[in-house]
């Protein structure tokens, strides 16, 4: 059953993600922080659809983490989900079209790597 | 205004980054000393999220959402997912300092690597899908 919550949890990280991505580039940088700014920028964040999905799926991502609280070990459950790290950088590169250089790629897998080494 | 554009994507990495292990950090004590049980009741659901500890982690997630959404409003996904992994890194160091957990050869060698990965992305441009609106603004 836990391998089930893993597969929920990197899909629905991995779509939420790149929605909020898509969401965040579509509302262009954020540069002012004054409260009634940062009033409309959560106004006009709520009538972004790419948004909205994407923090539906973060729900779903984080109560499936949760279920595999209950049934698995922490030192498990991190680990197991930080495949989605890798997939996510696929996506970034093909779906966000972002320039995906050796060094980062390098990065992603090292960091993916170390996830998974804290599962020892 | 390149140089102001790193410092803000340096600073609000780190926010990010605290924002997320103290959370899981509150929200992980939580459930282990059993103040708080998951029911998909309406209220079952506000029982569980406002027992003091959950309640303490979830702010800081919805903090960490919301400075890490302000963060990809100009930096790549692919910067900012490993740049951020250095939590893991900081959730290590925590359970080793401040809840006495053993830290295996292993782990260490784990967190090493995030630290090597975390940087060799942090020396990377964060933005390569076009000029941000500040440094448009700047030309």
């Amino acid at each position: 059953m836990k391998w089930v919550w893993v597969l929920v949890i990197v899909l629905a990280t991995t779509g939420g993600e790149v929605l909020q991505t898509m969401g965040m580039k579509k509302h262009g940088e954020i540069h002012d922080f004054r409260p009634g700014a940062l009033g409309r920028v959560l106004g006009a964040l709520a009538r972004n659809w790419y948004v909205v999905v994407s923090i539906v799926l973060m729900g779903v991502s984080f109560f499936a983490f949760v279920e595999l609280l209950a049934v698995a070990d922490m030192s498990f459950a991190v680990p197991a989900t930080a495949g989605s790290l890798v997939l996510e950088t696929v996506m970034a590169k093909y779906v966000l079209k972002e320039r995906v250089s050796q060094t980062r790629w390098m990065g992603a897998v090292l960091v993916a790597c170390g996830v998974a080494l804290l599962a020892l | 205004m390149r140089r102001r554009s790193t410092v803000k994507t340096a600073l609000f990495a780190a926010i990010v980054t605290l924002s997320g292990v103290f959370g899981n950090l509150f929200l992980s004590i939580g459930l282990r000393s059993g103040e708080a049980n998951l029911s998909y009741t309406p209220s079952g659901l506000v029982k569980f999220i406002f027992s003091p500890l959950i309640l303490l982690g979830v702010t800081l997630l919805i903090f960490w959402l919301l400075s890490r959404m302000t963060l990809l409003s100009w930096a790549d996904l692919s910067f900012v997912l490993p740049v951020t992994s250095f939590g893991y890194v900081m959730t290590v160091l925590l359970g080793r300092y401040f809840l006495a957990e053993s830290v295996s050869a292993w782990r260490w060698t784990g967190t090493v690597l995030i630290t090597l990965g975390s940087v060799l992305v942090g020396i990377t441009p964060h933005q390569t899908t076009g000029a941000s609106s500040t440094e448009r603004a700047a030309q």
